[in-house]
C-alpha cells in the first residue's frame, strides 16, 4: 500500500479527487444542490494540473463538452443532481452510442421536480438505468462511505476508458455532503491504461470483433462519431443487420466484462434467515443492524450491499435467495430497486419492500423492526 | 457504543458553527479517532437556523447522524429551545449566555458561558467564537487531546489568523475553568 | 467549376441524402474549398454538426467528423476545443438547429468568443421533419406549423450573435459560392467565435409552401436581394428594404477563450 495519511473529507470532495487521481482533466458543469462541491473542487484542482474546468451555461451543454472533450482524448468527469441528470440524458445517450468514455456524478436529492434540494433520497435509481431512450446498456456505482465515493470514481473512470461507456455514479446527499475519516493515497495515479499499443493501420472505432481503443480526433484517423446508429467505421447505416449488430455490440461488452463491473459485498450469517440487500447510505443503516444482530447476538441475519446497481447484479441475489427466506430491500424512494431484487430471488425467498421517503435516512431502528418481524 | 459520543452544534447561520464542526471532526481525525460530520443544508444555513452534528467513535461509525446527544452546543435562545427538549438528562448542554437566558429546569445538565461576549470583550473578535465554544466544548468534554486540537485550529484558521483562533480556543478553556466551580447555571437568567 | 479536393470528400459515401434544388451541397463544397485556402493540415480540422438536413455534411467530410444531437454542436465543439485548442473546428448547423434548440449555447459560445467557426446554413425551415418554421422563418411565411404564416418575429441571427460577444459575423448565400467560400475563410483565419450565416434554398419544405418557384427561381431571388456591406454603406433605408446584407458585417479583436483560459494556468497553445 502506498502511503496514506488519514484526513477528514466529504463525499462528493472524494469523487473530485478520485476522478484526479484517476487521470480526469477535464471538467465541464452547471452548479446544482447538492452536487456544486464536486465542481468547486474540480474548478480549483484541474487549473494546477494543466487540466481544464469549465461552467457551461446548462446542464446539456456540460454533458456534451464532457464528450467533446473525450473525443479529444482527455478522461473527462460531470456532475449533477436529479433535475440536471434529467437534463443530461439525451446526451449521456449519445455517449453511450457513440462509445464515448466519460463519468457522470449524480447526487441524487428528493424529487420530482426541484423535490426538497437538500433532502437525501434515492429516486434516482430507475432513472439512472433508463433515463435515457432506446435500449442501452449503463454501469451505476453506488457508493455507502466517503472512500467508497473515493475508490468507485476511480473506478468508474478506469471502466469507462477501458469499455468505452460512460459509468454513473450514484450518490445521495448523505454521502455527498457527510465528511469522514479516510486513508486516501496522497498524490497517487490510479489510471489503468486501457491500450499503449500503437494504434494498428486497420483500426476501426467499432470493429466488429470487440471492443477497441478509442483513437482521439486530430491524429490522421478519419472517422465519424454520431448518434445514429452506424457501421464500424461510424457511418450511419439502416440496414437492419448492422442494427442489429450494433446494438448488441454495446450491451455484449458488459456481459463480457460482468466480473469487473460488478462489485458486492457480503457480511453476516453464512445462511441467514433474514438478509437486507442494500445500496448507497442505507447500507450504513443497515450494517449497523447486522453488527449487532450477527455479531454481538449471533442472529441469522446478512446484508448484502451492492456498489454496482446497474448492470444489476442478477447472480448474487440468485444465490443470496437460496440461503435466505426473507430478503428485505431498505430504500429511500418508494420501491425502485426491489422488483429486480423480486425478480431474480425467483421466488426463492420473500422479498419485503422497506421504503422511505420523508426526506430522511432509514435509521437503525427502522431496519431492525422489519428484521425482527421475520426472524 | 459506551465510546460513541455525538456533538451537536446549534444556533444561527453565520456564527461559523459548521466550520466549528468541521475543525472538530478534523481535530478528531488527527487524533486518530473514527469520525463523521454532517449538516443542515439549504437556505436555513444561508441565515436563519444552523446546525452540524459529529459523531467521534473509536469503532467504525455507521449511522451517520447524530440521534442521541452526548453534547450539545446552542448558541442562541431558538436553538436551545429547540433541541433542549430532544436530548436526555446525561448530555452535557453548553450555552452561549450572551443570546441564552433560559429557562432552565433541573432535569439538564446545563452549562452556560458568555461565549461571544467574551471573544468580542477579550480578543476583540466576536467571529472567533466558534472556536471558543471548542475549547469551552472540549475542555468540559475532553473529546480530544488539547494540542492536537490547538493544531487543527492552526490548519483550519485563514492564513495569519491562526493564532486569534487558537487563543479564543484557549479562552474557551479559561472560561470553562473558572466557570466549572461556580454555580453557572445563575449566569443565565431564568426569566 | 473546378474539381474539389477529393482528399477531403468521402466520395464512398456520395451520393448525399439532399433533394434536388437544395442549397446544402453548395454550401459544403464552399466550406470544403475554404478549408483548402487556409491552408490547415488535414488531420487538424474537424467538422462538427447538429441535427438536421445540412448537419449530415459532417459525413460526407474526410476529416474528423462529430455528428452531435439537435442543437448541442457547439457545446460538444467548445468541450473539445478546450480539450485540444489545436484543432480547427467548424462547426455546421442548421437554422432551427442553432437558434432554436441550440439557442442558449449559441448565445454563450458568443460571449466566450471561443475560437469556434460556426457556420450556419439558413433555409428558412426545418427541412428534415418536412417543413416547420424556425426562428429565422420571415414573420408571414408559410410553413406545416404555420399553414396560414407564422406570427412570430424571425432573429437577426448575425446581430443576435454580435449582442451576445460574437467577434466575427458574416452573410453569404448559396446563390454566391465564391464570396461564401471566401467569408468561410476570413472567418476561419479569425480567432474567435466565428459566425457565417449561410443563406441555402429550400425548395421542396419552404419554397413551394410560400411559392417562392423553382430552385434556379430561389437562388435568383437570393442573389437580387443581396446587397454588400459596402454597398449598402451609400443606400437609404428605402434602398435597403427587402434586402440582404451580404460580406463581412464586423470583425473585431477581443480575448479569444481557450486561449485565455490556458494561458491563465500557464501553458502556451500558440
Amino acid at each position: 500500500m502506498p502511503e496514506a495519511k488519514p484526513v477528514l473529507m466529504q463525499g462528493n470532495e472524494a469523487c473530485a479527487v478520485g476522478a484526479i487521481n484517476a487521470g480526469v482533466r477535464f471538467y465541464a458543469g452547471y452548479p446544482i444542490t447538492p452536487s456544486t462541491e464536486v465542481a468547486e473542487q474540480m474548478a480549483a484542482m484541474l487549473p494546477e494540473i494543466g487540466g481544464v474546468f469549465i461552467q457551461m451555461e446548462d446542464e446539456i451543454a456540460s454533458m456534451a463538452a464532457v464528450i467533446g472533450a473525450s473525443i479529444g482524448g482527455m478522461r473527462t468527469l460531470t456532475a449533477t443532481s436529479g433535475p440536471g441528470f434529467s437534463l443530461k440524458q439525451e446526451n449521456l445517450g449519445y455517449a453511450i452510442m457513440a462509445e464515448i468514455p466519460c463519468v457522470v456524478i449524480n447526487v441524487q436529492r428528493m424529487g420530482p421536480s426541484t423535490g426538497v434540494p437538500t433532502a437525501p433520497a434515492q429516486g434516482d435509481v430507475m432513472q439512472a438505468r433508463w433515463g435515457t431512450h432506446g435500449d442501452h446498456p449503463i454501469i451505476v456505482f453506488s457508493p455507502a462511505s466517503v472512500y467508497e465515493s473515493y475508490y468507485l470514481t476511480i473506478a468508474a473512470v478506469n471502466l469507462s476508458q477501458k469499455l468505452r461507456q460512460p459509468v454513473i455514479v450514484l450518490l445521495d446527499e448523505v454521502i455527498g455532503h457527510m465528511r469522514e475519516k479516510v486513508l486516501i493515497p496522497e498524490g497517487k495515479l490510479m489510471v489503468e491504461k486501457t491500450s499503449d499499443k500503437q494504434v494498428p493501420h486497420d483500426w476501426k472505432p467499432y470493429d466488429d470483433k470487440g471492443l477497441t481503443p478509442l483513437v482521439p480526433f486530430g491524429f490522421g484517423h478519419y472517422y465519424h462519431v454520431t448518434g445514429l446508429f452506424h457501421d464500424q467505421y461510424g457511418f450511419p447505416t439502416g440496414d437492419p443487420m448492422q442494427v442489429e449488430r450494433a446494438l448488441d455490440r454495446i450491451h455484449e461488452k458488459l456481459v463480457k466484462y460482468r466480473d469487473e463491473i460488478i462489485l458486492t459485498n457480503y457480511i453476516g450469517h453464512k445462511e441467514p434467515r433474514v438478509a437486507i440487500v442494500t445500496y448507497g447510505c442505507t447500507v450504513r443503516s443497515a450494517r449497523a443492524v447486522v453488527k449487532k444482530a450477527y455479531w454481538q447476538n449471533r442472529l441469522p441475519v446478512g446484508l448484502l450491499s451492492l456498489q454496482t446497481i446497474w448492470p444489476f447484479p442478477e447472480k448474487e441475489i440468485e444465490a443470496l435467495a437460496k440461503q435466505a427466506d426473507v430478503i428485505i430491500v431498505p430504500e429511500m424512494n418508494m420501491g425502485q430497486l426491489v422488483g429486480e431484487v423480486e425478480r431474480f430471488a425467483r421466488g426463492e425467498a420473500k422479498v419485503v419492500p422497506l421504503n422511505r421517503y420523508d426526506g430522511e435516512m432509514i435509521n437503525p431502528d427502522q431496519i431492525s423492526e422489519e428484521v425482527g418481524r421475520w426472524l | 457504543m459506551g465510546n460513541r459520543q455525538e456533538i451537536l452544534l446549534t444556533g444561527a447561520g453565520g456564527q461559523g458553527l459548521i466550520l466549528a464542526s468541521i475543525v472538530l471532526a478534523a481535530a478528531a481525525v488527527d487524533d486518530n479517532k473514527n469520525v463523521v460530520q454532517t449538516q443542515s443544508y439549504g437556505p436555513e444555513a444561508r441565515g436563519g437556523a444552523s446546525m452540524a452534528g459529529v459523531i467521534i467513535d473509536v469503532d467504525t461509525i455507521e449511522y451517520p447522524k447524530v440521534t442521541k446527544p452526548t453534547v450539545l452546543l446552542c448558541m442562541n435562545q431558538t436553538s436551545f429551545n429547540k433541541y433542549l427538549p430532544k436530548v436526555g438528562p446525561d448530555c452535557l448542554i453548553i450555552a452561549d449566555s450572551t443570546f441564552v437566558s433560559g429557562p432552565h429546569s433541573d432535569e439538564y445538565k446545563v452549562q452556560a458561558f458568555p461565549i461571544t461576549r467574551s471573544a468580542k470583550d477579550e480578543l476583540g473578535r466576536e467571529v472567533v467564537a466558534n472556536m471558543l465554544a471548542l475549547g469551552v466544548i472540549n475542555a468540559a468534554s475532553g473529546l480530544i487531546d488539547r494540542e492536537i486540537f490547538r493544531n487543527s485550529i492552526f490548519k483550519f484558521a485563514p492564513r495569519g489568523s491562526g493564532e486569534l483562533n487558537q487563543q479564543a480556543f484557549d479562552l474557551g478553556y479559561r472560561l470553562f475553568e473558572e466557570g466549572s466551580g461556580q454555580n453557572n447555571e445563575a449566569s443565565a437568567q431564568t426569566p | 467549376m473546378e474539381q474539389l479536393t477529393q482528399d477531403f470528400l468521402r466520395t464512398k459515401k456520395l451520393p448525399h441524402i439532399w433533394c434536388p434544388g437544395c442549397g446544402n451541397g453548395i454550401v459544403t463544397a464552399a466550406l470544403v474549398r475554404a478549408i483548402e485556402r487556409t491552408g490547415f493540415d488535414q488531420k487538424d480540422v474537424v467538422i462538427v454538426s447538429g441535427i438536421g438536413c445540412s448537419s449530415r455534411a459532417a459525413g460526407y467530410l474526410n476529416f474528423n467528423t462529430l455528428h452531435t444531437t439537435h442543437g448541442r454542436a457547439l457545446s460538444f465543439a467548445t468541450g473539445l476545443k478546450m480539450a485540444r485548442p489545436e484543432l480547427k473546428l467548424f462547426v455546421i448547423m442548421g437554422d432551427g438547429d442553432c437558434s432554436a434548440i441550440g439557442g442558449n449555447h449559441f448565445i454563450h459560445s458568443a460571449r466566450r468568443n471561443i475560437d469556434l467557426n460556426a457556420i450556419i446554413v439558413n433555409n428558412h425551415i426545418y427541412g428534415m421533419t418536412g417543413g416547420q418554421h424556425s426562428p429565422l422563418t420571415p414573420a408571414g411565411k408559410k410553413a406545416t406549423t404555420a399553414p396560414r404564416g407564422t406570427l412570430e418575429r424571425a432573429f437577426d441571427l448575425l446581430e443576435l450573435a454580435r449582442g451576445a460577444g460574437a467577434t466575427f459575423g458574416a452573410r453569404g448565400n448559396a446563390a454566391q459560392p465564391r464570396q461564401l467560400e471566401q467569408l468561410i475563410v476570413r472567418a476561419a483565419r479569425h480567432r474567435g467565435f466565428s459566425v457565417v450565416e449561410a443563406l441555402s434554398p429550400c425548395p421542396i419544405a419552404y419554397g413551394r409552401r410560400n411559392k417562392l418557384g423553382s430552385a434556379v427561381d430561389m437562388l435568383r431571388d437570393m442573389k437580387e436581394r443581396s446587397v454588400s456591406v459596402e454597398r449598402a454603406a451609400d443606400m437609404d433605408e428605402a434602398e435597403l428594404e427587402e434586402r440582404t446584407l451580404n460580406g463581412v458585417l464586423y470583425s473585431i479583436e477581443a480575448p479569444e477563450f481557450a486561449e485565455a483560459y490556458y494561458q491563465s494556468i500557464g501553458k502556451d497553445i500558440g
